[in-house]
């Protein structure tokens, strides 16, 4: 199990009582979105679909790498490692 | 700031560019203090549509922390039409950020707007622009 962070988006922060970062551990991307989805209610649901995947309009950063280029929610954590919640950001004229 | 951002919108006009606004937030006051420029995956439907790369997203994210400063908020352009969010802005928005829409011709950025998700509408924001000259 490593110790990891945890970067909040503004629109996340509501569920962290306004923190933009939080420490969680989890030998996993999965394991330490439990984590954190543990200590604060509510946020696992914005990142992650009743099936247990990544919601579309989330991205999920280990360190410079989405984790849909990775092993996905089951990338390994090394100690130290940070996950970025990055909210996909879209829209448009029509 | 918002001379560089209408040329930029306009260099890309009729496509629409997007990118990040930077700064700090409070309860009552969202203060930009520069802005990111991002790329928009969206291809197909450049002209009224934005994916901002969320690897821009992080990039910018990261620069705004070792300034001490924060992403508050998205801007795009709105090519020939309305800075006003449209039903996809509203559909797609995250609440907690500002989303400044810029309408372009061709030739000129027409018009400034700023929008916040409240609820489950827009409510607009109103734009200061800091007097730069001492």
């Amino acid at each position: 199990m490593s110790q990891a962070t945890v970067r909040i988006p503004a629109p996340l922060r509501g569920f962290t009582g306004g923190a933009a970062e939080v420490a969680a551990r989890g030998g996993s991307v999965r394991e330490v979105l439990r984590s954190v989805g543990a200590a604060h209610e509510g946020l696992e649901r914005q990142i992650l679909n009743e099936s247990g995947e990544v919601r579309e309009f989330v991205n999920l950063f280990l360190g410079d790498q989405n984790i849909r280029s990775l092993a996905g929610l089951d990338s390994p954590v090394e100690e130290g490692a940070v996950i970025h919640i990055v909210p996909a950001v879209a829209g448009g004229a029509s | 700031m918002r001379e560089d951002l209408g040329r930029l919108a306009v260099l890309h006009h009729p496509q629409e560019t997007c990118g990040l606004l930077v700064g700090r937030a409070s309860d009552s006051l969202v203060e930009v203090v520069q802005f990111a420029s991002a790329r928009n995956l969206n291809r197909e439907r450049a002209h009224d549509r934005y994916l901002l790369d969320p690897e821009d997203f992080l990039r910018a994210d990261r620069e705004a922390r070792r300034e001490a400063l924060e992403i508050v908020g998205i801007w795009h352009s709105h090519p020939d039409s309305p800075a006003r969010p449209s039903s996809t802005d509203l559909r797609l928005a995250w609440a907690g950020y500002s989303y400044l829409i810029i309408s372009t011709s061709g030739q000129a950025a027409r018009d400034f707007r700023s929008w916040r998700l409240t609820d489950d509408h827009f409510e607009e924001e109103r734009l200061e622009e800091e007097d730069p000259t001492p």
